[in-house]
């Protein structure tokens, strides 16, 4: 052989430049740091504030750093601190459960229209221009205000909200890549259809859906949060959302009932949204050049 | 006869780090002469293409001439400041490019474009201007200059748009005009025309041209001086004439031995059992369209007919656009023909449905064009070689053992088959394609221009491959290409198409030695170099 393949090694060190590129991102870095001690906070809760976060544990209204309560008490006198600390469990369950389902959800009418073409592609595309013309967060607070505020009904209508800018883009690739010639290859030994799909294109364009992802969870714990505000979140689970919507009618007295649960918030998303940006200089590496 | 024009000595070119060498290009020296064609041949990763935009100062960021002098008209370009550069490009030098569709801007007409260089290096008036620009459009034979200026790039072919292209490199009579590839996007009949312009131009404004180019039959066409490039290095170089007939160096005679040559092969005792007969196949692809506008019709394939036997590898040739694809798709049915009959062994597979025609799939598989995107990037070769068989139902245990004696039988050794295809290279790839296409035990193997990526070297390699394996395995193969040399040397018999239509078909030594139709005699006459007899010597060198 005259012609001259490209070394082995260049796959086995596919972990460890993932991390390389992630790591060249300073800000990804930093999210992911904050990410993490979000993570822990939650993983922890049990056990730092083995308490229910709803149960009166002293004076209503007392500044941070007082009367034994890290960040304060609430008007009711539930502690501030264990609440972010519950709070922060379901933030993240929520995001991540939602995400996953519009992920799923998606990635599966994207890709059968991308896949498929035609009337298919019409139809699924057409349903989803449905739902993106009706403005997300209203449709949310529909769906929550018709089904009762649950957690299960929340993480729903999250979802539903948040699936069709996935489909749009599960389909885009899944049109680039249906005609590359491997997929004629597989068409031609007789495989089926489903198998195509899942096995063979879905895996190709798994790095978009993984940044898509990330970016969603975000979206998915502002909107808990906008709908726990709002006093559409399940009663029966602390969440930051809540917490601010608790706070803000004694927002000049009081300030820290409002303000650390929303600087939670706002820090999470924050992270989570760096992170994606940090995923997406890593599994696109060729975008990154460009626009370097 | 004077001193080079464009006289390059000891040019380095550094690549950046993690690249697979240190330097594109090492010490390459190279002359340019007015009023003579330099062609500088070389394999893909030779350093051709860098040496061509380092004289042009094109070279990409990160990449680097570090060594060496570039004289021009008594300055050493590669000292040069930019602005200086930028007054000496399109003014005194000028470069065409491979692919006419992207090197012309899409939002501006024709003729705007070719202005732009008038108004960045002249004082000519707006009449001035246009008539000049009139006058070089009818000079590179495009008809109709007038509509040519207001006409946009997509409203030209792809010959028009080189016409084009050429027309605005050579608007300042430049002393260098450097051609990257410049004929490779395009089809041969128009090859050969762009070809004949550049030589009869290059003759009349006595540039220096260097041509870039992997083509040793366009080499033989125009070169006067050739300098062959191999890993950044300079191999070779001389006129013409000593390095088409003499070649000295090993490397040479391999590249000169690996052009296929035009003589056919002998065509094989055929009368074997008919394994394939195709008869008024059509296809008609239907574009646009409303509720109440008719669609536009393509008629891709009309009335095509013609048998394979069992062992026989049948060409079907012809330019872009002659249907010779779609033919292809519809024998493997990844597309349905609107009419026509496919027999496959006394089975007519042109009307079967998805479920009716899966038991057949088998029997027919196709080899692709473009080793890249023909493997998927995500799967290991051995699964990559196994799936086919295990969706036919075959035990994986047997499918996986049966894909390392595949990877033997294609020249490649069993143990990469844990490996992901951007491991290998093109030519090992398309091995792997073929290895995926005999894991199924075809009897029919539809091969889409398998070779017309790959490098001349690998290319021969890769059609001894394909030839022994038909040999040994008794397959009937239809062979799709538009590179006639390669037919010449793969096919017992050919059908020549042109939109849509076989116009001939024969033994492939009968319709070398007298084609009938028109358009047979002009691709046969488009045929780069092919007045050159590549010297025995190179012959030799290849048998040894």
């Amino acid at each position: 052989m005259t012609d001259v393949a490209p070394s082995p090694a260049a796959a086995r060190r596919g972990g460890s430049a993932f991390w390389r590129r992630f790591a060249r991102n300073r800000a990804a870095v930093v999210g992911l740091a904050i990410l993490g001690v979000v993570v822990l906070v939650a993983a922890l809760a049990p056990f730092l504030y083995p308490q229910d976060p709803f149960t009166i544990a002293g004076r209503p209204l007392t500044p941070p750093l007082q009367g034994g309560f890290l960040l304060g008490s609430d008007t009711l006198g539930r502690d501030i601190a264990s609440g972010m600390a519950h709070g922060a469990r379901t933030s993240l369950m929520i995001g991540l459960v939602a995400t996953a389902v519009a992920v799923v959800v998606g990635a599966v009418m994207g890709g059968v229209a991308g896949f498929y073409g035609g009337w298919v592609d019409d139809a699924l595309m057409r349903l989803t221009e449905v739902f993106q013309t009706i403005p997300s967060f209203i449709f949310a607070i529909l769906l929550v205000a018709i089904l009762s505020p649950s957690i299960l009904n929340v993480i729903i209508a999250i979802a539903v909200v948040s699936w069709p800018p996935l489909a749009r883009l599960v389909r885009g690739e899944f049109i680039s890549l249906r005609n590359r010639e491997f997929v004629q290859a597989n068409v031609l030994m007789g495989m089926s259809d489903w198998r195509i799909i899942l096995v063979q294109i879905l895996p190709n364009c798994l790095s978009p859906i993984i940044v898509a992802g990330s970016l969603l969870v975000a979206t998915a714990i502002l909107i808990e949060s906008a709908l726990a505000f709002l006093g559409l979140g399940d009663p029966n689970v602390m969440s930051w959302g809540f917490q601010v919507g608790a706070g803000r009618s004694v927002l000049r007295r009081a300030w820290w009932i409002c303000t650390f649960p929303g600087l939670a918030i706002m820090l999470t998303v924050l992270a989570i949204n760096l992170v994606g940006e940090g995923m997406n200089d890593a599994l696109n590496p060729r975008l990154r050049e460009r626009s370097a | 006869m004077s001193g080079p024009i464009l006289d390059i000595r000891g040019l380095s070119i550094s690549l950046p780090g993690g690249a697979d060498r240190a330097h594109a290009v090492s010490r390459l020296d190279l002359e340019l002469h007015p009023g003579e064609i330099t062609c500088v041949v070389g394999e893909s990763g030779s350093g051709k293409s860098l040496t061509a935009r380092a004289v042009m100062g094109l070279l990409p960021p990160q990449v680097h001439a570090t060594e060496g002098t570039i004289m021009f008209e008594g300055r050493d370009l590669l000292a040069l400041p930019p602005e200086e550069r930028r007054l000496l490009r399109g003014d005194r030098m000028a470069m065409i490019f491979q692919e006419p569709m992207t090197a012309l801007n899409p939002l501006m007409t024709v003729g705007r474009q070719i202005e732009e260089v008038l108004l960045v290096h002249t004082d000519l008036d707006a009449v001035a201007r246009r008539d000049r620009i009139l006058a070089l459009l009818d000079e590179v034979q495009l008809p109709d200059p007038r509509r040519v200026v207001s006409a946009f790039p997509h409203e030209l072919s792809g010959g028009q748009r080189q016409r084009a292209m050429i027309a605005m490199s050579l608007i300042l009579d430049p002393k260098i005009l450097v051609a990257d590839e410049p004929t490779t996007a395009l089809d041969v009949t128009t090859q050969a025309q762009i070809l004949r312009l550049i030589r009869q131009l290059q003759d009349r404004h006595q540039a220096g041209v260097m041509f870039i180019t992997h083509d040793f039959g366009v080499v033989a066409e125009i070169a006067d001086h050739i300098a062959v490039m191999q890993h950044g290095l300079l191999v070779e170089s001389g006129p013409a004439a000593q390095i088409l007939g003499d070649p000295q160096a090993e490397y040479t005679r391999s590249l000169i031995a690996a052009v296929p040559s035009l003589t056919p092969r002998a065509a094989r005792a055929g009368g074997g059992r008919r394994m394939l007969e195709v008869s008024g196949l059509g296809k008609i692809y239907r574009s646009g369209g409303g509720l109440f506008s008719k669609p536009a019709e393509t008629h891709a394939a009309r009335d095509v007919s013609f048998s394979l036997a069992r062992g026989e590898t049948l060409g079907i040739v012809g330019e872009s656009g002659s249907g010779k694809t779609t033919v292809a798709r519809c024998l493997v049915r990844l597309l349905k023909p609107d009419s026509g009959r496919i027999d496959l062994d006394g089975i007519d597979i042109a009307g079967l449905g998805k479920r009716a025609l899966r038991p057949h799939r088998r029997r027919v598989q196709m080899v692709f064009q473009d080793p890249f995107a023909s493997l998927n990037p995500r799967r290991r070769v051995r699964e990559i070689l196994a799936e086919g068989p295990i969706t036919q139902g075959k035990p994986p245990e047997e499918a996986h053992a049966r894909s390392a004696e595949l990877l033997e039988l294609v020249g490649l050794e069993a143990r990469v088959a844990d490996r992901f295809p951007h491991e290998f290279s093109g030519g090992q790839r398309q091995r792997i394609g073929l290895a995926r296409a005999l894991a199924l035990e075809p009897e029919v193997l539809v091969a889409d221009e398998p070779v017309s990526a790959l490098d001349v070297s690998v290319q021969a390699q890769v059609l001894e491959l394909m030839d022994d394996i038909r040999v040994r395995l008794g397959l009937s193969v239809v062979f799709i290409t538009h590179d006639l040399r390669v037919a010449a040397q793969v096919c017992d018999r050919i059908a020549v198409m042109q939109r849509g239509l076989i116009v001939e078909q024969g033994l492939t030594a009968d319709v070398f030695a007298d084609p009938q139709h028109p358009y047979t005699r002009e691709l046969f006459a488009s045929i780069p170099g092919r007045d050159w007899t590549p010297p025995e010597t190179a012959r030799a060198a290849v048998a040894r």
